[in-house]
């Protein structure tokens, strides 16, 4: 007989996340969700009428509050969104637990990262 | 490996393959690769703030075929996982549970998604296509 089956159930499950937020990660991916539905959209379009512009016409672009203010609001959700939802996949499939644990740092570092860096250029290229 | 030796569930060589569980797998591996895709983001919008010459090298990468390639797999994937998503936010509302429904809707994400992403291309290059 080892530890762990003189332990109660509620001594297992303490420790393992709190049963007041567990929806908070179900809410915000879907939240995220519902704002990336119009800025997916208006990216796409961005994306399409860059196709011919050479560097200053695409500075230009980006250089109008609007669209850096759609393209920053589209940075933060979407790595936000990917954040969340690499989490749930490696929480799924990588099942060594150390290993999990370095995904998930690792993953969390790149998307912050990646947006911090994201937004920079955006405010570089808006005040630039 | 799961680390423990409780019986496992049936898993999917089990079941005859059909087009829900596609879409549900697709809409993961969608999710992944346009996590990866990412990293171009930030290359063009790092290019584009530091200068002619770094935009030109992004530029020329997606020009070339190999990024061309990528961005066709990348274009796709967001409409997939666009139209896909919005399906998954109707089921979160309660919406499309029922089986013909799921598949009519899964389906539609499989049309549109394939001609959103053919328009996007029909439009890049009637623009003289990437460079």
């Amino acid at each position: 007989m080892n530890a762990a089956d003189l332990q109660t159930p509620l001594k297992r499950v303490r420790g393992l996340g709190s049963a007041k937020d567990g929806t908070r990660h179900f809410i915000i991916q879907r939240i995220t969700a519902l704002a990336l539905v119009p800025l997916c959209l208006w990216t796409i379009f961005l994306a399409l009428s860059l196709v011919r512009a050479d560097y200053a016409a695409a500075r230009a672009m980006l250089h109008h509050p609007f669209a850096a203010v759609w393209l920053a609001a589209f940075v933060i959700a979407m790595f936000w969104h990917a954040q969340l939802g690499l989490q749930v996949v490696l929480e799924d499939y990588v099942h060594t637990r150390w290993l999990e644990v370095l995904a998930q740092v690792v993953v969390k570092f790149f998307c912050v990262v990646g947006a911090i860096v994201s937004l920079l250029a955006i405010v570089r290229i808006v005040l630039g | 490996m799961p680390q423990s030796d409780r019986p496992l569930s049936p898993h999917l060589q089990i079941y005859r393959w059909q087009l829900t569980m596609t879409l549900s797998i697709l809409h993961r591996a969608t999710g992944i690769a346009l996590a990866a895709g990412t990293i171009l983001l930030i290359a063009f919008l790092l290019a584009l703030a530091a200068g002619p010459q770094p935009y030109a090298a992004v530029r020329g990468f997606c020009a070339s075929a190999f990024g061309t390639f990528l961005l066709i797999g990348w274009s796709w994937s967001l409409c997939f996982h666009l139209c896909n998503g919005i399906r998954h936010l109707a089921w979160d509302a309660g919406w499309g549970f029922a089986i013909p429904r799921a598949y009519v809707t899964g389906w539609a994400v499989v049309a549109v998604s394939l001609l959103m992403t053919a328009s996007i291309w029909m439009c890049v290059f009637a623009q003289g296509g990437p460079r």
